[in-house]
């Protein structure tokens, strides 16, 4: 907390710091709502969600749905819950979020302590990969992932998701490294440091909150993608949010939607907990740096 | 610097080793979308038989939009040149991806089992491209049903309606009686199919000439206008919420009595049984009023890919399976629908699935069955969606019958042109 | 992009091995030509598309010039996606940058239990919309969301079916999608707010400016990087807003809230018209572009040491 917000601070009065208080616990129920309702139906029988009200408590507790969710759902054709479905994605999220990072990190690098001839267009042409809308990409990655045999792999999955979060990534190192003195870097070269000695001696160890906010941004982003899951991975490789969606949404199946909150809060841990841990830490990143430019 | 690069080169090196793509030596990969409760665990037998005759199922299932999902994936694997052995595809679906000539060929083994003899003509229109075997049917779904709450209709005066009055009599004496007449969710796919047995019953040659042949006159004219009517007469009956409801939601609500019936194919049964409910006791299964004798039909299929010559036995093994009588049978009593050959008995079904089971046989011998247009069955998926378009938006009051009969004309046009 | 391989790095001054100089050209070569392939090649490529017959899949015999623009502009639901677009976007980004300061202010105020409340504002952006878009759906339905649980407390005149209404329905997607995102606008802004120049802030309050004064003439004038990083962020998820809107009224009452992003999934692979779906792709990176483009321009051109 600076001083000079303390300073604002103390300057209000009770009335209006009752307010505020007032406006932040609306804003937290708003927040919390979604996720209320999908607690507390995931904790009823069926029965009792058909009957309607979808906000009051269950009337019998039950953690069946959850136990189904994670273990006994149908996924596919045989009843697994999400449980095999987890590894796929780590197997999946790990090796993605850190190429990019690591190539976001070296490119953020190059474009700000390297500079040369050309870098902001170079720069701005990265930054524009982060809004291609990812449907029009499906078809022309499907035919280069096949064509380099990797069609169907988590290889492959890996490799696209890299490759679309570069954007993402280069603009967050980019950003962060712009701030950081190049008196540094030159002194360091003048001193014999070679290109990747002074990247690993004297940026990386003050990277720390930059690369929270991109390992932040990264997971979730590849941990909940759809699109790329359900059309890239093999029959082995099919990641949770693909299981997530085969368990929400048949068409023509009983919907049993207190184990779909189940499986989505369960699908969602990973991230929730990421955010939570690091949220301190995310906000500490985005300030030094990743808002700026 | 070494040593970094020489971790992240081992970093990749680690998940850069393709996963072992094991060719066990019978395999078949299937694509499908059929991955809630019953319905999986349906199909499940399917896979029990296969590994039994020592063929290894290699699941892909994608669900989601009624196989939206699973079809935009099919065109990444088939892009890919990877295509899955087996894919659960519907009527123009097919016909647009034989075209594509990337489909194989059942011929070997439908021949030497006599599909053409056993499988309605109408189906095989859509099974067999150029005279050849491309897809195994698993299914018949048929999607002109009513299904009524025993007690609503008892309350109303005890009789199935037959004809279109009766029906509105009979949700008008619902409305009276204090429940929501028509249980009905307010999506595009459900309006259409609605829409179907609503055009059904003004007739068999006016839903050939309108929903199959796409006359531009049939589409336009006056008939459809009544078309319209009905709809928006139907649409009174419906509570003020129905917008956007799953349809499950709707069967819900005629299985706890708030809803008196819900217009809706035959996968509905399956939440009344679900529930605990009897067909005869708890509610009755009729045909749209002034479709007795037709059926509209939607079938669950099995599209098979051109794959290489190790797969190809597993392949004519999985069709073969899934034409078996016996898995149509023990499959068709989970998911609601009545199998895919006429020569299946149907001594395991129950009432319903007995009445669907005959109606079939006699619509198909008599020429009154017909694809339907809210599944995929009539047209291929730009026109019937520019359909789906049209009758939602009539069915939610952006447009007039008169209004909507025209859009219908044009918007058939534009999606062919 | 001839000059990026000509020149050589003006930074490096000390006559060592060419290696060396190379090297951060090396280094971010293969990122950047994984981007010019797999972005701008296929961009280039869903341009060929949107002038090609392509049904099914790509199908470069048939040609049909601007065919398929025309048709796409003749469609109802594209006109409706466009409108459905700029009402969408402009209140998005409007409500997430207003309520992520506002809470960002109100929570740079020595508040206790910030790092409780700080989470909580967070998660939705965690959150995958597959099953939260199914939970606002709910919430939302007047017979068995917030209105049923309104008239069951007492309160029987409660009215509230805008998810029902073609002409509302399109408000409620804002509601939900505000919800997912402004927590993170209200991050971004807090991280701004922290690190504003307390002398600035000292230096105004001896010259007896009130609170509200300092925030409005000196502190929010301050946030004029952070409301343009929030604005290219919403932006972006305004234009591919697609999982939220298939979850919870997959275009419907009608085709009421169909919006662009919608479109080109559902005409490129529901409805096997490839070319009309490029040609709408290609109007939505337009769009995206004319955004995007000149906010770079000014950012990076105005930096350039």
């Amino acid at each position: 907390m600076s001083a000079a917000s303390q300073d604002v601070a103390t300057r209000n009065g009770i009335f209006a710091r009752a307010l505020i208080y007032a406006v932040l616990i609306l804003f937290a129920v708003y927040y919390l709502l979604p996720l209320y309702v999908m607690v507390v139906n995931s904790l009823k029988p069926l029965d009792e969600i058909r009957q309607g009200n979808m906000l009051a408590l269950p009337q019998q507790w039950t953690i069946a749905p959850w136990l189904s969710a994670w273990s006994t759902a149908q996924i596919g054709v045989q009843p697994t819950g999400l449980k095999p479905y987890f590894l796929n994605s780590v197997m999946m999220v790990v090796p993605a979020v850190a190429l990019s990072t690591i190539l976001g990190a070296l490119n953020g690098y190059v474009l700000t302590k390297w500079r040369f001839k050309g870098d902001n267009i170079v720069f701005g042409l990265m930054l524009l990969a982060c809004f291609i809308p990812f449907q029009i990409v499906l078809i022309p990655s499907a035919r280069i992932l096949g064509m380099t045999g990797l069609a169907g792999t988590i290889t492959g999955l890996v490799l696209i998701h890299a490759i679309y979060g570069l954007g993402f990534t280069t603009l967050f190192f980019r950003n962060y490294y712009e701030a950081f003195p190049t008196e540094l870097v030159r002194a360091a070269q003048i001193d014999g440091a070679s290109f990747f000695q002074i990247f690993r001696r004297i940026l990386l160890p003050s990277s720390g909150p930059i690369i929270v906010v991109t390992v932040i941004w990264q997971f979730t982003n590849i941990w909940n993608d759809f699109l790329f899951g359900s059309s890239f991975s093999g029959f082995n490789s099919i990641p949770l949010t693909v299981a997530l969606n085969n368990l929400v949404n048949s068409s023509t199946g009983v919907k049993e939607y207190n184990v779909h909150f189940a499986g989505a809060i369960l699908a969602a841990l990973p991230t929730l907990i990421v955010y939570i841990v690091s949220g301190r830490y995310f906000v500490r990143g985005l300030m030094a740096g990743a808002v700026k430019g | 610097m070494r040593k970094f690069l020489m971790s992240t080169a081992a970093v990749a090196a680690l998940f850069a080793a393709p996963m072992p793509m094991a060719h066990a030596e019978e395999s078949v990969e299937v694509l499908h979308w059929w991955t809630s409760g019953g319905e999986a665990a349906a199909l499940d037998v399917l896979k029990k038989n296969l590994e039994s005759q020592g063929v290894t199922w290699k699941d892909m299932p994608v669900a989601g939009g009624g196989g939206e999902a699973a079809m935009t994936a099919l065109r990444a694997r088939v892009t890919a040149g990877d295509p899955p052995t087996a894919v659960q595809a519907l009527g123009f679906d097919i016909t647009d991806w034989a075209n594509q000539g990337v489909v194989g060929d059942l011929g070997e083994v439908a021949d030497k089992e006599g599909w053409d003899k056993v499988v309605p003509a109408a189906l095989q229109n859509f099974a067999k491209h150029d005279g050849k075997w491309i897809a195994a049917p698993v299914n018949v779904h048929s999607t002109n049903w009513v299904w009524i709450s025993k007690k609503a209709l008892d309350a109303a005066g005890g009789k199935a309606p037959e004809t279109w009055d009766e029906l509105v009599a009979v949700l008008d004496k619902m409305q009276a009686n204090g429940i929501t007449p028509l249980g009905h969710g307010g999506q595009a796919w459900q309006d259409a199919t609605i829409f179907d047995a609503v055009v059904l019953s003004l007739g068999t040659d006016f839903y050939k000439s309108s929903m199959i042949d796409l006359d531009p006159a049939a589409l336009g004219g006056d008939k459809m206008v009544e078309a319209f009517d009905r709809m928006t007469k139907l649409k009174s009956y419906v509570d003020k919420d129905f917008s956007g409801r799953d349809w499950n939601l709707a069967s819900a609500m005629v299985i706890e009595g708030k809803a008196g019936m819900q217009m809706m194919g035959d996968w509905a049964k399956g939440e009344f049984l679900k529930a605990g409910q009897k067909p005869g006791t708890d509610f009755v299964c009729i045909r749209f009023p002034g479709t007795q004798g037709a059926v509209t039909f939607n079938s669950d299929m099995f599209m098979m890919f051109k794959v290489g010559d190790d797969k190809k036995k597993a392949q004519l093994q999985m069709a073969a399976d899934i034409e078996d009588p016996a898995f149509q049978s023990s499959f068709n009593v989970v998911k609601g629908s009545v199998p895919a050959r006429t020569d299946v008995p149907d001594t395991a079904f129950d009432d319903c699935g007995k009445k669907g089971i005959k109606d079939l046989a006699e619509a198909s011998s008599g020429g009154k069955l017909f694809g339907s247009m809210a599944h995929g069955y009539a047209a291929p998926a730009a026109v019937k969606n520019a359909l789906y378009d049209v009758v939602t938006r009539h069915f939610n009051g952006e447009l007039d019958s008169k209004a909507a009969a025209t859009a219908l004309a044009e918007a058939v046009a534009a999606a062919k042109g | 992009m001839a000059e990026l391989t000509t020149t050589a790095p003006r930074a490096v001054t000390n006559p060592r091995a060419t290696l060396q100089d190379l090297l951060p050209k090396i280094v971010l070569a293969p990122s950047f030509a994984l981007i010019l392939i797999f972005v701008y090649g296929f961009i280039i490529f869903t341009a060929f598309l949107s002038f090609s017959g392509s049904k099914l899949l790509p199908d470069f015999s048939t040609w049909v010039g601007l065919n398929n623009y025309v048709r796409l502009f003749n469609h109802p639901n594209w006109i409706t996606a466009l409108k459905n677009l700029a009402i969408f976007s402009v209140l998005y980004i409007v409500i997430c940058s207003f309520i992520g300061l506002a809470l960002a202010i109100f929570l740079d105020q020595k508040i206790r239990g910030e790092g409780f409340l700080r989470p909580i504002y967070l998660y939705p952006m965690a959150l995958s919309f597959i099953v939260t878009g199914v939970a606002w759906k709910w919430f939302l339905d007047p017979g068995i969301g917030l209105e049923h649980v309104m008239q069951s407390w007492g309160w029987e005149s409660f009215s509230f079916r805008w998810i029902k209404e073609g002409q509302m329905a399109i408000y409620t997607i804002v509601i939900a999608a505000v919800w997912q995102s402004s927590g993170f606008v209200m991050a971004m802004f807090l991280a701004g707010l922290r690190g504003v120049d307390n002398e600035i802030i000292k230096a105004a309050q001896i010259d007896g400016a009130s609170t509200l004064t300092i925030y409005r003439r000196i502190i929010i004038p301050l946030m004029r990087p952070v409301f343009l990083s929030a604005f290219v962020v919403l932006a972006h998820l305004a234009i591919k807003s697609y999982d939220l809107v298939v979850a919870m009224t997959d275009g419907g009452p009608g085709t009421a809230t169909w919006t662009p992003a919608l479109f080109m999934q559902k005409f490129t692979f529901g409805r096997n018209e490839m070319g009309m779906g490029a040609a709408s792709a290609i109007i939505m990176m337009m769009m995206i572009f004319a955004i995007i483009v000149p906010y770079l321009y000014s950012e990076l051109g105005g930096k350039k040491k």
